[in-house]
């Protein structure tokens, strides 16, 4: 398949770009940050997503969904990335709704179509540590009657404080370290013993912490087998590898483009800096390294929709690239932009709160070269 | 089944039944490279057998068109042949500067005759080229090269000196840049020309580098009389003829990673340094190191691949290859300094037979090489920000 958006990406590309681009540029974010939004995105957005078949892009046609792929989920990601738009894309319609294809057909008929229109929210809550460690996963499951007892802390739960659904990874079996005796459940999040503090973090998007104390869940909310959800969780937090890639080229490309066309417009010297050499060369070299990821992004999405056994080495290249080239991007677009790009009425600051996010999200680079480093077995 | 996929399958079982068991070995040795020419040896049988077969259908230029030796493959037909000998780890049957750099510029540029003269033989390997660019005082500023061409009659006569020149000890014919009209602009007078290098008046004479051999060259003209009906393209339009080439040329070095050393890095790591009870490579620096230098290769890798679908969707730019090889080559030159200190102690011997005469570490200094030859990284980065980012200052 070659490495290039289809007709059919590309209209998709460009519907979402239009949408973005119109509806929620970068003066959308800063009103939800400035006012301290107690959502965090506008419902009004993400209505219009659920009608232009965004929400649902994953979900099967047999519940409500467009019956999308991973390659057309990165491409609304990357046009989330160039505005810093917040939305519930990520965390529902690509975290949950891959975790929740790993469910019973019950299961996916009582939530897939509720996202398809948009009227249910789901978070993945996966985290514990201050890194992404899956399968350090400390949670306790335990055997309770025809259910389960919740017990422990998830940090980083993206959306977590708006989520009408909450899927959590827990031990039922095994010891941490062990990818073997993980279950996810499908929890609800008033249910007894839970308690979600939203965390404002650096970059303003949304994430909580998540205290389960003895929450009971019944049989019917292991989605898919006990003991065995390794690999759903290695299935879903791949796709958010993958995503959460797409969206560090978009922001990568995007900052990049406002440094480019600022060296063409600021004069010091008696010169446009775009004339010295010494920029020059950094940003054809910056240039580089996003064309390059933006192959590497291509082919991990490419790869997870074909099932490809190569598909997690892949994955973890993509990850791993895009996290170093963005934080490369926006160190590039803060230097060239000089004090302005220090300041916070100037936009560049916030690509790079929000590179750094995404560097940690599911899995930071040094964590997806060691990952590489492991498939290869060295 | 499809077309592709019935290329796919008759493609991987002429391969399976062709390409000798000793011609899918990583290349390790000079001899390892068949360059063809006039006064070529085969190293081995299995060689000359792999060479002869898939010469016979075309393939040591599988796109090139039917007529002039090559095997007619359409872009799709090209690329599958290229994973299905990457899949057994098939050496290229024949290694030419005629089939990487010469035969594009002539199929783009050359006369009827010109690409019935010289096409076949390079699909044969009849011929062996060798490139007449850099001068001694025209090194990344190609366009002020000084060798001159004199009209008289029906010929040329050139005199000037060349250097960098690959191979040019073991070259059949040359093709060179010369100045033709030394009053034109440095760009407009400049003519692409073809010639034998049994010319009476053409001398080389090899240059001694830091890995302690060579392929290069100096070059001499003394008053080389070449028929002007060697010119390829229009007489002074010969930079235009260069700048193409040499895009072919910067593609062919970015690749040259890929020919690389055959084993994982990884594995040829933990031979050498040896591995800790987790099975991880007891050096943790050197492993990190290791690890990010691969997601660089493998994203390189995916890019490569995405600049020939965007080749082929007519959307690429001219100058990508240029970006490509800035990358490829300062990526090539990290993977043997991880060589060098994986092979540790074992890496530094220079003249034994255990070290294969010093291979790794000649092999490491021949990469610094890369960034220098074909342009610099400096003019690469140069062309990308000036062409591709439209940067002002030109």
């Amino acid at each position: 398949m070659p490495l290039l958006l289809n007709e059919e990406q590309t209209m998709l590309r460009d519907s979402a770009r239009g949408f973005i681009g119109d509806k929620a540029p970068i003066a959308h974010f800063r009103q939800l940050r400035d006012s301290k939004d107690a959502t965090g995105f506008s419902r009004d957005h993400w209505k219009t997503f659920a009608e232009m078949g965004f929400a649902g892009l994953l979900v099967p046609e047999a519940h409500g969904g467009s019956g999308l792929g991973a390659v057309e989920a990165g491409v609304i990601m990357e046009e989330i990335g160039r505005t810093l738009m917040p939305s519930p894309f990520f965390a529902t319609s690509v975290l949950s709704v891959t975790a929740l294809r790993g469910g019973s057909e019950a299961q996916q008929a009582a939530w897939l179509p509720k996202i398809v229109d948009g009227s249910l929210l789901a978070a993945l809550a996966v985290d514990e540590g201050n890194k992404h460690r899956p399968h350090h996963i400390a949670m306790k499951a335990e055997r309770a009657g025809n259910g389960f007892k919740l017990s422990g802390d998830k940090a980083f739960v993206v959306d977590g404080h708006v989520a009408d659904l909450l899927i959590v990874a827990a031990r039922s079996g095994g010891t941490p370290g062990e990818r073997e005796g993980l279950t996810l459940f499908a929890v609800d999040p008033k249910a007894t013993g839970i308690t979600i503090e939203r965390t404002v973090m650096v970059d303003a998007h949304n994430a909580a912490r998540v205290a389960f104390d003895n929450v009971a869940v019944d049989a019917d909310s292991v989605l898919g087998e006990v003991d065995q959800g390794g690999a759903l969780l290695d299935r879903v937090l791949n796709i958010g590898r993958a995503a959460a890639a797409a969206e560090m080229v978009g922001l990568s490309d995007e900052v990049f483009g406002r440094t480019v066309t600022y060296l063409k417009e600021r004069k010091q010297f008696g010169k446009l800096i775009g004339e010295f050499q010494a920029l020059q060369h950094r940003a054809a070299h910056l240039y580089t390294e996003i064309e390059v990821t933006r192959a590497a992004a291509m082919k991990a999405l490419q790869l997870l929709d074909a099932e490809a056994p190569n598909a997690a080495a892949a994955v973890a290249v993509a990850k791993a690239k895009a996290g170093t080239t963005a934080t490369l991007a926006v160190q590039e677009g803060v230097q060239m932009h000089g004090g302005m790009g220090m300041t916070d009425q100037f936009d560049i600051g916030l690509f790079m709160k929000r590179a750094r996010v995404c560097q940690e999200l599911l899995g930071d680079s040094n964590y997806h070269a060691d990952q590489l480093a492991k498939l290869k077995k060295y | 089944m499809s077309d592709l996929d019935q290329f796919r399958s008759d493609t991987r079982a002429w391969l399976e039944a062709n390409c000798p068991p000793e011609m899918r070995k990583p290349v390790t040795a000079d001899e390892d490279v068949f360059w063809g020419g006039r006064n070529t040896k085969f190293a081995s049988e299995p060689q000359r057998l792999w060479f002869e077969r898939m010469r016979d259908k075309g393939w040591t230029v599988p796109d090139w068109p039917k007529q002039y030796g090559g095997g007619g493959l359409d872009g799709a037909e090209a690329k599958i042949l290229r994973e299905e000998m990457a899949r057994i780890g098939a050496r290229p049957p024949l290694s030419s500067f005629g089939i990487w750099m010469l035969g594009p510029a002539l199929l783009k540029y050359g006369n009827d005759e010109q690409k019935k003269e010289h096409l076949p033989k390079i699909a044969a390997g009849l011929i062996r080229w060798c490139q007449g660019y850099s001068e001694p005082n025209a090194g990344s500023d190609l366009a002020s090269l000084q060798t001159r061409a004199e009209s008289d009659g029906d010929h040329y006569v050139i005199n000037g000196q060349k250097i960098w020149t690959s191979y040019a000890n073991y070259a059949d014919w040359i093709f060179c840049l010369v100045r033709t009209d030394p009053a034109a602009k440095k760009h407009d007078g400049i003519s692409f020309i073809l010639f034998d290098m049994t010319s009476p008046g053409v001398s080389t004479k090899p240059i001694l580098l830091i890995s302690g051999k060579s392929p290069f060259c100096e070059t001499f003209f003394d008053n080389v009389r070449v028929p002007k009906s060697h010119v390829v393209g229009t007489v002074n339009r010969g930079w235009d003829v260069a700048k193409y080439l040499l895009q072919h040329e910067r593609a062919m070095i970015s690749g040259m990673g890929e020919r690389g050393v055959g084993r994982p890095l990884g594995q040829i790591a933990a031979d050498s340094v040896g591995v800790d009870a987790q099975g991880r490579l007891d050096d943790a620096m050197l492993r990190g190191q290791i690890a990010s230098f691969e997601v660089d290769e493998a994203a390189l890798a995916c890019a490569a691949e995405r600049a020939v679908d965007l080749a082929k969707a007519g959307q690429g730019h001219p100058a990508f290859s240029s970006a490509m090889k800035y990358y490829g080559t300062e990526l090539n030159k990290r993977r043997y300094e991880i060589l060098m200190s994986a092979g540790g102690i074992g890496a530094l011997e220079w003249e034994s037979p255990r070290s294969h005469e010093g291979a790794r570490p000649r092999a490491w200094l021949r990469t610094k090489a890369n960034s220098i030859e074909g342009g610099t990284s400096e003019v690469m980065l140069g062309i990308v920000a000036k062409r591709i980012l439209d940067l002002p200052g030109a």
